[in-house]
């Protein structure tokens, strides 16, 4: 009995070992990361960049040529590039690297995307110090390039990267989304094309847009597929209608707005459109341009990032030549519910640096990072797309001027879709919003989009959509995307909740195991004294 | 004699038995759709089919994409419910019923996003369709989807470089990115796609592409995918 008593508590001894151990296992965190005094040029260095392309060869050839420049500078850098087309593979793939250790040292991302990296502690390096560094910071002295100051950095952008009164990331790119529009048609149902579309407008127009031929083809353009309004991205459609409306979102310590009377009132808008064949979405129909530019839509809102796709002479295209029709292509903000003050969203790319153990490679990371905002890689990429450069310093240079005064010239550098796309955002940055970021605020932006594309699906299989309907949506998506397991990117702050029981038992066994030890060291020493 | 009609009726029994296990008996059950009856269905209204995987082509987040075939016709099944766990147990042949909405995206006829699976008995390979012949025509299209085959095609440069593939549609990608080439047949060029889910860099038809040259002839496996226009999503690739 005394020998099966040993082996239990050698059995629970381990158990909590293995338990304590795989506990450990994952939770070592880096080292807070401090500024070397210097760089070592003397030692070899390689990082890994992991970039994202709207799967554009211009894109990956300026991120090629920055790369062969800056290694250029410092010979003892080497950059490996790793390419990525989806904002969410990146994700994943640093979630599951930073379990295992793996992170890359620079990374292109969102601000929503970082709050989630950042549960795991001293993983994203915050900036403030680097920026504020004398000699390698923003415009630092020992810089081998001309990089921008802190206040050549658009203020609005920049703040755009603060999270938890840091900044974790630097902008790299920034859009916005806009209408592109076939003016014909428009003009053709008999309506003037505004400065400034409201959202009552392009329902009116689109309704208008639905009326057939008596042999089923539509009455605007003669075919049998005629989408008037089709929308790429619905969680912005979502959002920035809400943001128009000064409706509930979310808050910035993430407590979740979405599910309200505004939104509920949009969806049902949303339901008579699609009931009536006035609106798509790109999850349901496809993409945007693929219709506009086949004279099969009228509204099409999409990326400024996108532009050269759009328009009767886009220089990309999905569709065959043969399915291009000939049109004048306008370009417009997103519909507004107040146009004396227009919201639009600002996207675009960003870029954070992982922390490492070795203080000199974080240090050659973010003089890469840095090097992405020179006035050369941000004109070369923001050229390739409807992009805006980050820096004033890029935006009011020579060059870029007079790449934005040459609009027309060609249908490819100068295409003028792509720059009166640009000239949008850049005309209305002080218009432009994001969203609260938090650790969660990623799924949230899903939610509010998957509510239109349910919407929208559940109209066109005939399903009824009434009260009833969305409490169960508002249910579902709150299902889907655990928003009502959110929390907030510190981790330090948030309430953990009761113990799991897996938790309780262990330290009850480890409690029930230390009584037993205590009370044989007491029995032992009660012997000992009476043996005396 | 004995001798030979014992042999005989090994072979009869062999080959009854082969064909067993390639297909057998495809009775659909009770309240599902045959091949016909999907297609006549109207899109976004609800479909039941009983249908066999040939070939996985991704599993993402619970939600798993499918080239599925029975003896009638093909079905594409996109972002299926589907478990990690029920993922690994369908390979090629696996019988499913799959019970979610028609939709039509850029051409390609599929069984819509949230469908839900429940793995079955039943097993069948199709069999490939040469499809060549149809390259350009109307009733191409009627073999969507399905395992086909291509012969004797030429391989024609991919842009302007005289590359005779591209990572991405537009060179923009790297090693482990989708694989476009240009083939030709009859003067009329085609594009067709190595899909990097289906058959990532470490495949052999993703090593073969990248070894093709212009002006190569060759024959090909594939799925009949469409997008804005025929757009197979090739398999295998033998050079002639």
């Amino acid at each position: 009995m005394k020998m099966q008593w040993k082996k239990t508590l050698a059995a629970l001894f381990a158990g909590a070992g293995i338990l304590t151990l795989t506990g450990c296992h994952g939770s070592k965190a880096l080292p807070e990361f401090t500024v070397p005094a210097e760089f070592d040029t003397s030692k070899n260095l390689e990082i890994t960049f992991w970039a994202k392309n709207d799967t554009n060869k211009n894109q990956t050839d300026v991120y090629k040529k920055a790369i062969s420049d800056f290694e250029s500078l410092y010979p003892n850098i080497k950059v490996n590039m790793k390419l990525y087309t989806d904002y969410g593979r990146i994700f994943s793939d640093v979630i599951t690297n930073i379990a295992t250790g793996t992170t890359p040292n620079v990374c292109i991302t969102y601000p929503d995307h970082i709050a989630t990296y950042m549960t795991g502690k001293n993983t994203v390096v915050p900036l403030d110090g680097l920026f504020a560094d004398e000699k390698y910071g923003l415009g630092g002295s020992a810089l081998l390039y001309d990089g921008p100051a802190q206040e050549e950095i658009v203020p609005q952008f920049l703040s755009e990267c603060v999270l938890e009164n840091q900044h974790y990331a630097i902008p790299y790119m920034r859009s916005t989304e806009c209408c592109y529009i076939n003016k014909d048609y428009v003009e053709t149902l008999g309506y003037t094309l505004p400065d400034v579309l409201t959202w009552d407008f392009i329902w009116e127009v689109s309704e208008a847009a639905t009326a057939k031929n008596a042999d089923g083809t539509f009455a605007l353009n003669g075919q049998n597929v005629m989408i008037p309004f089709i929308y790429k991205s619905t969680d912005n459609m979502m959002i920035q209608y809400l943001k128009q409306r000064d409706a509930d979102y979310s808050t910035p310590e993430g407590d979740i707005g979405l599910f309200n009377d505004t939104t509920e009132s949009f969806l049902y808008d949303i339901a008579d459109h699609v009931d009536s064949g006035a609106f798509s979405t790109f999850k349901i129909s496809s993409y945007p341009a693929n219709f506009l530019n086949a004279g099969q839509c009228v509204f099409a809102i999409d990326s400024t990032a996108g532009a050269t796709w759009m328009g009767a002479d886009a220089p990309l295209s999905d569709i065959s030549e043969d399915a291009f029709v000939d049109f004048e292509t306008a370009v417009r903000m997103v519909p507004q519910y107040d146009p004396e003050h227009p919201q639009m969203i600002s996207q675009g790319p960003s870029i954070c640096v992982f922390n490492k153990a070795a203080p000199q490679e974080v240090l050659a990371s973010w003089l890469f990072a840095q090097y992405l905002l020179t006035d050369e890689v941000q004109i070369g990429y923001a050229r390739t797309e409807g992009y805006l450069p980050v820096t004033v310093k890029a935006q009011e240079s020579p060059a870029y001027q007079n790449y934005l005064s040459r609009s027309g010239e060609d249908t490819e550098t100068h295409y003028s879709i792509k720059l009166d796309a640009s000239k949008l955002l850049l005309s209305h940055t002080e218009d432009t919003f994001v969203t609260p970021v938090f650790n969660g605020s990623a799924s949230l932006r899903n939610a509010a989009g998957q509510l239109i594309e349910n919407v929208a699906n559940s109209v066109r299989r005939g399903e009824t959509v009434d009260d009833a309907y969305m409490d169960a949506l508002t249910a579902d998506v709150t299902a889907l995307y655990r928003l009502d397991q959110k929390d907030i990117a510190t981790g330090s702050r948030q309430k953990l909740g009761p113990l799991p029981h897996t938790a309780v038992l262990l330290l009850a066994a480890l409690a029930f195991v230390w009584c037993l030890i205590l009370l044989y060291v007491l029995s032992d020493f009660v012997k000992k004294r009476k043996k005396h | 004699m004995k001798k030979t009609i014992a042999l005989t009726l090994t072979l009869a029994l062999v080959l009854s038995l082969t064909a067993c296990g390639k297909g057998g008996e495809d009775k659909k059950s009770e309240g599902v759709m045959t091949h016909d009856e999907y297609m006549a269905a109207a899109l976004d209204s609800e479909v039941v089919i009983e249908t066999y995987v040939q070939a996985k082509q991704s599993w993402w987040e619970d939600k798993a994409t499918l080239y599925t075939q029975d003896k009638d016709g093909a079905y594409f099944v996109y972002n299926a419910v589907c478990s990690e766990a029920d993922y690994e147990k369908l390979t090629p042949g696996t019988k499913i019923k799959v019970t979610g909405y028609k939709t039509e995206w850029s051409g390609e006829v599929e069984v819509a996003e949230g469908a839900t699976i429940e793995i079955l008995d039943g097993n069948y390979v199709a069999p490939i369709t040469d499809v060549t012949d149809l390259l350009g025509k109307d009733e191409l299209i009627d073999h969507q989807n399905e395992f086909v085959s291509f012969k004797g095609m030429t391989v024609e440069a991919a842009d302007d470089s005289g590359a005779a593939f591209l990572y991405n549609w537009d060179g923009s990608g790297e090693d482990g990115s989708d694989l476009y080439f240009n083939v030709s047949k009859d003067g009329q060029t085609y594009t067709f796609t190595v899909e990097s889910y289906l058959c990532d860099s470490s495949t052999d038809v993703y090593q073969a592409v990248k070894g093709l040259n212009v002006g190569d002839t060759v024959d090909m496996e594939g799925y009949l995918y469409w997008y804005e226009g025929v757009n197979p999503h090739i398999t295998s690739v033998s050079v002639k």
